[in-house]
């Protein structure tokens, strides 16, 4: 997998201009953790490379034709689909239910598989969204604060679990706690410093 | 907590004894027929054969009229969500076909063709604009962050239709059914009084009109209004289960 070049960047909302020229290589192949204060761009960033947002100058090369997946900083779930339909939606036909159903076990969440996501606490909602990211078919992952609303305890298994799926794959994460670009052993850049 | 208008058998009965005693009063069947006269006379109008040919020929003509406004409001509301250019073209002619009066539409359709099918086509103008209003609203409601979920996971067209669109656009359609239901059957069979297309309710409600046969016009009225529930109850019910489907059927690859 080839490295993700962003070359002279620019974007602005208005009058605010949220990076002006940002030069940034993104190593192929493994976790890649982008830190930086609240506002300071992070999601806007992602949602340019995920091309959910048009950039006002500059170019990102290297994700031409890749297949993404992501953890947005909000569920984005169905909200009247039961949790593993939630994950089937993105995945192809060759994966079994009962694959499904065993990678939800692995992180708790084999109780409420038939469950409608409406009627799941905000910690089982946001592992939803982990694992529906974890096993769509990618090239490049996208995490926007993936661990935000899970209670510590929880928070080390999913982490656990999320570093194992990912391991060699292009993975770019934005956080703001330390120990879980630490614990995902991810290579740490501050771009908006 | 939603308020519930659910028909009370006791208020029912009320009015039927206020209709009796007004009827009664006025002594007069030509002003106001009794309650009694009246399904007296439905009962007779039922053992004919006449009777059920003119209640399908309606029920069929304004039914056609319904979903061929449907399928067409709810294609126009896709298309027009897509292309800006189309939206625009058509958001006069809706709001024409929804402010020029029915009357209007009425002669001039007996202009324009014949009388047997002029329910067809005012049912069809009656629910069109709210079916294709209302589906609109939904699609340009629809949640953008799942869109761009979609976007990101390349989810297929059919399941972005089916498992996104399709959940949230329904409460919408469903909701124009219930309003256009209604109007569909008022404006029908209002162009049958007019048209008076032989063999169909609205002849038979002419007629006791000519004739001042108001056990007739009474027996008809209550036809139509059965007939409409009829047909509301099982639309809705219909709508009810397709929507249903559409948030609970789990997925089939």
């Amino acid at each position: 997998m080839e490295d993700i070049c962003i070359r002279n960047l620019s974007k602005s909302f208005g009058d605010k201009v949220v990076f002006d020229g940002l030069n940034l290589t993104i190593k192929g192949a493994a976790t890649t953790c982008i830190m930086a204060p609240s506002g300071a761009g992070k999601t806007t960033l992602l949602r340019i490379l995920m091309g959910l947002e048009a950039v006002d100058s500059g170019s990102v090369a290297g994700l031409e034709g890749k297949r993404f997946s992501a953890v947005f900083q909000e569920e984005r779930l169905c909200e009247n689909m039961t949790a593993a339909d939630n994950i089937r939606l993105v995945m192809p036909a060759s994966v079994s239910m009962a694959a499904v159903l065993a990678e939800m076990d692995r992180i708790g969440l084999g109780s409420c598989a038939g469950q409608p996501v409406c009627v799941l606490s905000g910690g089982m909602r946001r592992r939803v969204s982990i694992l529906r990211a974890l096993l769509a078919e990618y090239d490049v992952l996208f995490l926007d604060e993936p661990f935000k609303g899970l209670d510590e305890a929880l928070k080390e298994q999913v982490l656990a679990y999320v570093k194992e799926k990912t391991t060699g794959k292009t993975v770019v994460f934005v956080t703001h706690d330390k120990m879980e670009a630490v614990i995902m052993e991810a290579q740490i850049i501050e771009p908006f410093a | 907590m939603k308020e519930k208008h659910e028909i009370r058998l006791w208020s029912v009965l009320f009015w039927l004894i206020v209709w009796q005693l007004i009827s009664m009063r006025l002594d007069s069947e030509i002003l106001l027929v009794s309650p009694f006269r009246v399904l007296g006379r439905l009962g007779q109008l039922m053992l004919t054969a006449a009777f059920w040919k003119a209640v399908l020929f309606t029920l069929s003509r304004i039914a056609a009229g319904f979903f061929l406004a449907a399928v067409a409001g709810v294609l126009l509301a896709a298309a027009a969500s897509r292309f800006v250019r189309f939206r625009e073209l058509l958001t006069p002619l809706m709001l024409a076909v929804r402010s020029v009066p029915v009357a209007s539409f009425i002669i001039l359709a007996l202009i324009w063709f014949s009388s047997q099918n002029l329910s067809v086509f005012i049912s069809f103008l009656m629910v069109l604009p709210i079916i294709y209003t209302s589906v609109l609203d939904g699609i340009r409601n629809v949640d953008r962050a799942l869109l761009e979920m979609a976007q990101v996971f390349r989810i297929p067209g059919f399941r972005v239709m089916r498992y996104i669109y399709l959940p949230q656009v329904m409460p919408f359609f469903y909701s124009a059914c219930s309003v256009a239901l209604g109007m569909s059957w008022k404006a029908g069979a209002a162009a049958e009084v007019i048209g008076i297309p032989k063999g169909s309710i609205g002849e038979r409600l002419q007629q006791a009109k000519v004739y001042l046969d108001t056990p007739d016009l009474f027996a008809w009225t209550l036809v139509i209004v059965a007939a409409s529930l009829f047909f509301e109850k099982l639309v809705l019910f219909l709508a009810r289960r397709i929507a249903k489907r559409c948030n609970a059927m789990p997925i089939k690859h």
